[in-house]
């Protein structure tokens, strides 16, 4: 970088740069928030959803599994996953509910949850929502 | 070294490679757990590992960049550390806690662990990355304030350097984003949408600050190069970051539920995120070419040299790769994401924490430098875990080609286990490259205990004469000319 090029100038472009971007981020951050109901749906999220959410967390559902496309990568995605078992809740829920304790010999295995009836439904509803939202129809096909 | 509370670091350095080996073991437990499935099953499930490892990485790291901070702070602004106490005290809580932690994710379910420190109250648990309870978050809160208090107390009454200027910003930021972690709606997009202000502006954001001053704070030492030719280009460095990576954002929100205009605006802004990191590159090798004096510390030249390829490479390049919507709309959530993910974390952020150890642990121990032999030794640690890494990043990738291929972009695409089953020997591959990284590491921890003050002394001793010798010859030669 050559002298007619200075420091004043250089940090000049890393104050405004940075600030103009971040006011960017932030006005489009609003407008996101503004549209956003038209493509989450957010009318459909009901009581159980949001409890099928927690315990989606609380049992660290993330740590093995992605949902639309973020988490780990050692389980199938979950995004898709109401679609992908035909639209059946009960599929999803007799899945989590009869893994087996000690797994699988020398395959992987999800782990037995003793999860409550009312929680299972709860986790199923939640998935279901979550496969309605508009991802911009990702993924691109129904094995996620 | 010029002041004595600089040694504080010293306590932050040693935990951050402690924790550093932990997460390697337990990269390792996962990388079997991949290929087979029942390693250790039920007692460390594969979500506990995981958690385990990306867990002990942020700490490590925060740990590196706080030592790095207590070390750089005091001598970028002339004066004492404000509190050296204050410190020491936030260094075992931030340990205890971050101990606790991982004790708890081994030792009790995680059901269990959010209902005993408290989920119910702020539900915050569960995601990526931000698994820990709320008090361990609240405790972070408290680390980070007291730290960045401490810092920003001795930034103030002493000397105000662009370097230390930048460092500030950047760890001031670090602690605000990280209050999104507290932020978690119920509307699952919105979730995501904020958890990646956490995320992905701590690590395309905020972090490339700290990551740029350290860089900067070591080539003006080793290099002597005028602190004005530096500067600028670290202001130059930083500005493209955030110009790059705040819009760059954008590329995590192509398929979460976000209006699609984030598709144009994340390929074009992510698609520019890899300048900063070729200028740091390019930064690095400009600063070693045009040095001022020959340093005796060869080991931390390579570190800073090496953390602008690999992050170029690991952060730029591989990001690059599967950053344009179109191409992300097949690799999103893959392999290549993991193998992305290895490089650029080792490259861009424990690359620079080691950088910073491999120059201020030695004189921190009244040394200028460490012994020949000593030295050799670290550089063999660094060219194991580097072309290790280079190994298990080209090998996760080579899986995630397979996965695109047989489950993404084909028209009768398989299910994810029979895929997983297909990418098996990049799998095994990748977990051998894996213990050559721990190798790696092990030779390079060993380096610390290599050679004593006498011998460090003599070697450096021979490095400063050899470079008077030149500089008499030249001058002398300079006198004949004449």
């Amino acid at each position: 970088m050559n002298e007619t090029f200075t420091k004043a100038m250089a940090r000049n472009i890393f104050y405004g740069g940075s600030l103009f971007f971040i006011l960017v981020f932030l006005g489009l951050t609003y407008h996101t928030e503004k549209v956003l109901p038209e493509r989450d749906h957010r009318e459909n999220i009901t009581e159980q959803v949001v409890l099928g959410k927690k315990v989606w967390e609380e049992n660290n559902c993330v740590g093995c599994h992605s949902l639309l496309g973020e988490g780990a990568y050692f389980a199938p995605e979950l995004g898709n996953v109401y679609t992908r078992f035909g639209g059946s809740k009960e599929a999803i829920m007799a899945f989590i509910k009869y893994r087996p304790v000690d797994g699988i010999e020398g395959r992987r295995s999800m782990p037995q949850f003793n999860l409550s009836d009312e929680e299972l439904e709860a986790v199923a509803e939640f998935l279901k929502w979550t496969s309605e939202i508009n991802t911009s129809n990702w993924p691109p096909n129904i094995q996620g | 070294m010029k002041y004595e509370s600089q040694k504080v670091a010293r306590l932050y350095f040693i935990a951050a490679l402690g924790l550093f080996v932990g997460q390697i073991l337990f990269g390792l437990i996962m990388g079997l757990q991949y290929v087979v499935g029942d390693f250790l099953f039920p007692a460390i499930p594969f979500n506990v590992a995981r958690m385990v490892h990306t867990n002990l990485l942020i700490v490590w790291l925060l740990f590196g960049f706080m030592g790095a901070a207590y070390f750089l702070i005091p001598e970028e602004s002339e004066t004492e550390l404000w509190s050296p106490k204050l410190a020491i005290v936030l260094f075992w809580v931030f340990l205890v806690a971050g101990v606790l932690t991982i004790l708890g994710y081994l030792l009790v379910p995680y059901a269990r662990l959010a209902e005993m420190t408290g989920n119910d109250i702020l539900p915050t648990m569960g995601r990526e990355f931000l698994e820990q309870p709320l008090l361990t978050k609240i405790g972070i809160v408290i680390v980070a304030l007291g730290f960045v208090f401490n810092v920003g107390m001795t930034v103030l009454r002493g000397r105000k350097t662009v370097i230390s200027t930048i460092l500030m910003i950047g760890l001031i930021g670090l602690a605000v984003m990280f209050l999104f972690s507290f932020y978690n709606p119920e509307n699952l997009v919105r979730d995501k949408f904020y958890w990646w202000w956490v995320v992905h502006l701590w690590v395309e954001g905020v972090w490339e600050l700290i990551l740029g001053s350290l860089l900067a704070f070591v080539l003006i030492k080793v290099t002597g190069v005028d602190r004005e030719v530096i500067e600028k280009w670290l202001y130059m460095i930083v500005a493209m970051a955030l110009i790059t990576g705040i819009l760059g954002t954008g590329h995590h929100y192509f398929w979460i539920g976000a209006p699609e205009y984030w598709q144009w605006l994340g390929s074009v802004f992510s698609a520019m995120e890899p300048i900063p990191f070729f200028m740091m590159t390019l930064f690095a090798f400009n600063m070693v070419n045009k040095r001022r004096r020959e340093h005796p510390n060869k080991a931390a030249i390579l570190w800073a040299m090496g953390t602008g390829v690999m992050a170029f490479l690991g952060a730029g390049v591989w990001g690059f790769l599967h950053t344009l919507a179109p191409i992300n709309y097949y690799t999103h959530g893959t392999q290549l994401t993991a193998a992305h993910g290895h490089m650029a974390f080792y490259g861009a952020y424990a690359m620079v924490v080691m950088c910073i150890i491999s120059y201020a642990m030695p004189l921190m121990r009244g040394r200028i430098a460490n012994s020949n032999k000593a030295q050799v030794a670290e550089m063999w640690g660094f060219w194991l875990m580097t072309v290790s890494m280079v190994f298990i990043t080209l090998f996760l990738t080579a899986a995630g080609v397979v996965q695109v291929w047989l489950q993404r972009y084909t028209d009768t695409p398989m299910p994810f286990m029979l895929v997983q089953d297909k990418m098996a020997i990049f799998f095994w591959m990748r977990e051998v490259a894996g213990v050559f990284f721990l190798g790696g590491l092990g030779v390079y921890l060993w380096s610390f205990f290599i050679g004593t003050d006498a011998d460090a002394a003599r070697d450096n001793a021979k490095v400063l004469a050899k470079v008077s010798t030149k500089v008499r010859e030249e001058s002398t030669q300079e006198t004949a000319r004449a």
